[in-house]
């Protein structure tokens, strides 16, 4: 997998300047992994009504178990996006994102 | 949590008819409020143009008492007149697939249980062994073979009692093919229990009638087959035995199931008349345990489709009862109204109602067409967060709504036709009879609130306008359509029938003019049902962006028997219609239109008056950009016009932006917007021989730009000298090149 990234700080940068829309071939190829990590335990954000904070949640092991609520909250979409890129980097690579 | 929720008993109504509305509160209140509305425009996000309602005086509105109702899902057969089950020994016996043993219940086969308790079934336990329940009034008993059955695969059962020595015995033989992998399992064991006599009376095919907790132990598969004798079978009956039907014993039914499968009906082939009726729509037309592809239309064979499949989260009608009656004023304008419900502790519903004008008038030159049965379609999805590829399509983190989050606990509201049942089959049909909780108005941009931006684009242009509906159009035909100079399609208007595609061919024939504002219309062929009302149906096939697919040999129609699937399988590609077809989709971000060479034309000039021959068309909108989530483009090959004009193209989409499947023979890497020239999104025009011509914007997100800028933009200023045109009666002028 290390061989994915060769510039780390570049995608990082690169995902947290825009991280909806068009993207480096190296960079989507991580984030094609990312978001393609078990339904399990995968992260969602709750947003009851549309002028509230998103809330960063996990599914549960299967559609019909209950979401679990990390406490992170985010204003906007960008923030979260970051946020969850962070923790899967951190479990992607095992290691946190360099300079974070 | 949503506190209130409510459906009319059907989509569209007209002047003088009386829709009746059906409320559930959830939240505990005693009373709700109903307030109808005119809606204008759903979208209250932050930086849009806000809700927009008109109020509507009516006798209706004010404070009614209420409660929450019942939904009742699952389906199964209903036999009203079952024989007495007299004597000493009972048999049942069935052919079975059972498809969801995970979820660990008891589930029935066949069951007679009379409010005394007494009853006798055949079943699949917990741990999927099949075998037979027995409750004599006092007491109850379990004989289930020690091997369970597996997933996907037919099974004859047969289980057999004897009261006279006390025996019970199970048969569990893999059929189909299985016989191969697996060996027969057999139980065999003394019981004491007497012989629950049983009166004449209900019995339950795929569940069982509890007489304290009502319809309950659900079976999720397919069952063919299935029969009742009088008397028991021996341990050396069982030899050779392959299908219910050869069970020689007096009969106290056997019911056929490849008899009426275009019905809800259900035969007994025994003799004993105790014919059945389907409830809450199980799967018809599907395969039985001997199809070995001998034919892919169950209308050629149905004898080898003699098998229904029976889901626990199946729904057709909420049955609930009625709150509130509207006699829809004859003075009513046409739009797109709603029963707007709250209660005192803040619960609010939207429930919409189509108002067409009043049969055989029209009361504006231009009508728009709501997409009723794509809303239908996308149901109550739950795909969204049920499908792992979701997070990766979309190009985005999952973003959930308290309608998500109500959903996702209230599956007896039904599914969709993009969900896949509990047991992992797709759901091939969709009803209205039901509170639908994805078409309202504050809810995200997609299908109805996406099309309310239409309606307020309308409305903020003084463009009068009628609403008119696919269930009507498919009712009425091109007569629904004749009074009009031009239809307006909306943002996604995907799904259609036969009767609703020939409308509006033959209007187009006619001199019509047609103005399509979406993206992946006229796409999936569904059909409808006269004893259905409010239902429609979809096979998925080979082709098409899917979330299932049909099993082999089931793609052919319940309902009308037709080949389903993808209109461009059936020869009616939406490129013959509309001059653009489904070519990409995308969701994480929104591009714009540059001008193409077409646009310059001189028969297109009235189109782009006050647009700059440089200018970004759309590059601006709420979703950042016109053209975006769903493309069409053109394809000459498959029917775009000779004389067509592209007169403007998309560029630039991104990573997540991919070809349909149906546009990749194989499989490449070049399929993303980077890389592949087919993701895009064409503004097309075309004129047609009767004066008549088509506009097609060629992407969902196109009415998200008209209110940008105080709705004074390049988007709006497109449509609106389309609509100025295409509403003034001269004919177009045949292009000398067509």
């Amino acid at each position: 997998m290390d061989k994915l990234c060769q510039d780390v700080a570049q995608l990082a940068q690169e995902f947290r300047m825009q991280p909806h829309g068009r993207h480096s071939a190296e960079l989507q190829r991580v984030l094609n992994r990312m978001r393609s990590e078990p339904f399990s335990g995968r992260y969602v954000l709750i947003q009851e009504h549309r002028n509230l904070p998103y809330r960063l949640a996990r599914l549960g092991p299967t559609p019909t178990d209950p979401i679990g609520y990390t406490g992170d909250t985010f204003l906007t979409l960008e923030e979260a996006e970051w946020a969850v890129f962070k923790l899967r980097w951190c479990k992607l690579f095992g290691t946190d994102l360099p300079g974070e | 949590m949503l506190g209130i929720m409510g459906y009319w008993d059907r989509f569209s109504a007209r002047p003088g008819e009386a829709p009746e509305l059906k409320v559930s509160i959830e939240d505990g209140s005693p009373n709700f409020r109903v307030e109808l509305v005119r809606l204008i425009c759903g979208d209250d996000g932050p930086d849009r143009p806000g809700f927009k309602a008109e109020s509507i005086t009516s006798e209706v509105n004010g404070v009614r008492r209420g409660r929450q109702q019942a939904t009742h899902a699952g389906s199964y057969v209903h036999i009203p007149s079952l024989r007495a089950i007299r004597g000493e020994a009972v048999t049942l016996a069935a052919l079975v697939m059972p498809t969801w043993i995970g979820k660990r219940a008891n589930q029935c086969i066949f069951s007679r249980q009379h409010r005394s308790s007494k009853g006798v079934a055949l079943i699949m336990d917990a741990s999927g062994c099949g075998g037979l329940w027995l409750h004599d009034g006092n007491n109850q008993v379990f004989v289930t073979c020690s091997t369970a059955m597996r997933e996907g695969s037919w099974y004859l059962l047969v289980a057999s009692f004897n009261a006279s020595n006390g025996t019970a015995r199970v048969l569990q033989r893999p059929i189909g093919g299985h016989h191969r992998l697996e060996r027969d399992v057999k139980e065999d064991r003394s019981v004491e229990l007497q012989m629950p006599s049983l009166p004449a009376g209900a019995a339950l095919i795929a569940a069982r009638h509890d007489p304290v907790d009502g319809i309950v132990d659900h079976f999720d598969g397919r069952i063919e087959a299935p029969a009742l004798y009088s008397g028991a079978l021996e341990t050396d009956q069982f030899s050779g035995l392959v299908h219910p039907f050869d069970i020689d014993l007096p009969a106290l039914g056997g019911w056929n199931f490849s008899r009426h499968i275009g019905s809800a009906d259900i035969a007994d082939v025994s003799g004993n008349d105790s014919h059945g009726r389907c409830i809450n729509l199980p799967t018809r037309a599907v395969t039985g345990h001997a199809w070995r592809g001998q034919t892919v239309d169950w209308r050629a064979r149905p004898d080898l489709y003699g098998a229904i499949h029976f889901h626990c989260d199946d729904l057709e009608d909420c049955s609930w009862n009625t709150d509130v009656v509207w006699q829809v004023p004859s003075a009513i304008r046409s739009g797109i109204y709603a029963a707007r419900l709250t209660t005192d502790q803040g619960a609010e519903d939207f429930v919409p109602l189509f108002i067409l004008p009043p049969k055989g008038n029209t009361t504006a030159p231009l009508a728009f067409l709501a997409s009723t049965f794509t809303y239908l379609a996308y149901a109550n999805s739950h795909h969204g967060y049920e499908d792992p590829l979701s997070e990766p399509a979309y190009g985005a983190l999952l973003v959930l709504d308290r309608t998500d989050l109500f959903l996702k606990e209230r599956r007896d509201l039904g599914v969709s036709l993009y969900d896949r049942h509990r047991d992992g089959s797709g759901s091939c049909y969709s009803s209205a009879k039901r509170p639908i909780l994805n078409m309202r108005p504050k809810h995200r941009i997609w299908n109805f609130n996406a099309d309310l931006h239409v309606i307020d684009w309308l409305e903020e242009s003084g463009i009068e306008y009628d609403v008119i509906t696919d269930d009507v159009l498919h009712e009425e035909g091109a007569g629904l359509l004749s009074g009009y100079r031009c239809l307006m399609a909306g943002t996604h208007p995907e799904y259609h029938t036969t009767r609703t595609l020939d409308a509006v061919e033959e209007w187009l024939g006619n001199g019509g003019r047609l103005i399509y504002m979406g993206g992946n219309g006229f796409y999936w062929k569904v059909a409808t049902h006269e004893n259905h009302l409010g239902v429609i149906e979809v096979r998925r096939g080979e082709a098409g962006t899917r979330c299932f697919e049909m099993p082999p040999g089931e793609r052919h129609h319940q309902f009308d028997g037709e080949f389903g699937g993808l209109w461009r399988s059936n020869g009616r590609a939406p490129q013959q219609l509309v001059g653009v077809g489904f070519v990409a989709e995308g969701f994480d971000s929104c591009q714009w239109y540059h001008r193409e060479s077409g646009s310059f034309d001189p028969r297109v000039a009235f189109i782009f008056e006050g647009v700059g021959k440089d200018d970004r068309i759309g590059a601006f909108g709420i979703l950042g950009g016109a053209a975006g989530l769903e493309l069409d483009a053109t394809d000459p090959t498959l029917g775009t016009p000779a004389h067509a004009l592209v007169l403007a193209r998309s560029a630039g989409h991104s990573n997540v932006y991919l070809v349909t499947v149906e546009e990749m023979m194989s499989t490449h890497p070049s399929a993303d917007g980077l890389d592949n020239p087919l993701v895009r999104a064409e503004l097309v025009f075309f004129e047609t021989p009767a004066g008549g011509a088509v506009f097609s914007t060629g992407s969902i997100a196109w009415a998200a730009s008209l209110c940008h800028n105080g709705y004074s933009n390049n988007v709006a200023q497109i449509i609106g000298n389309v609509v100025r045109r295409f509403l003034d009666p001269a004919p177009f002028e045949w292009p000398d090149k067509a």
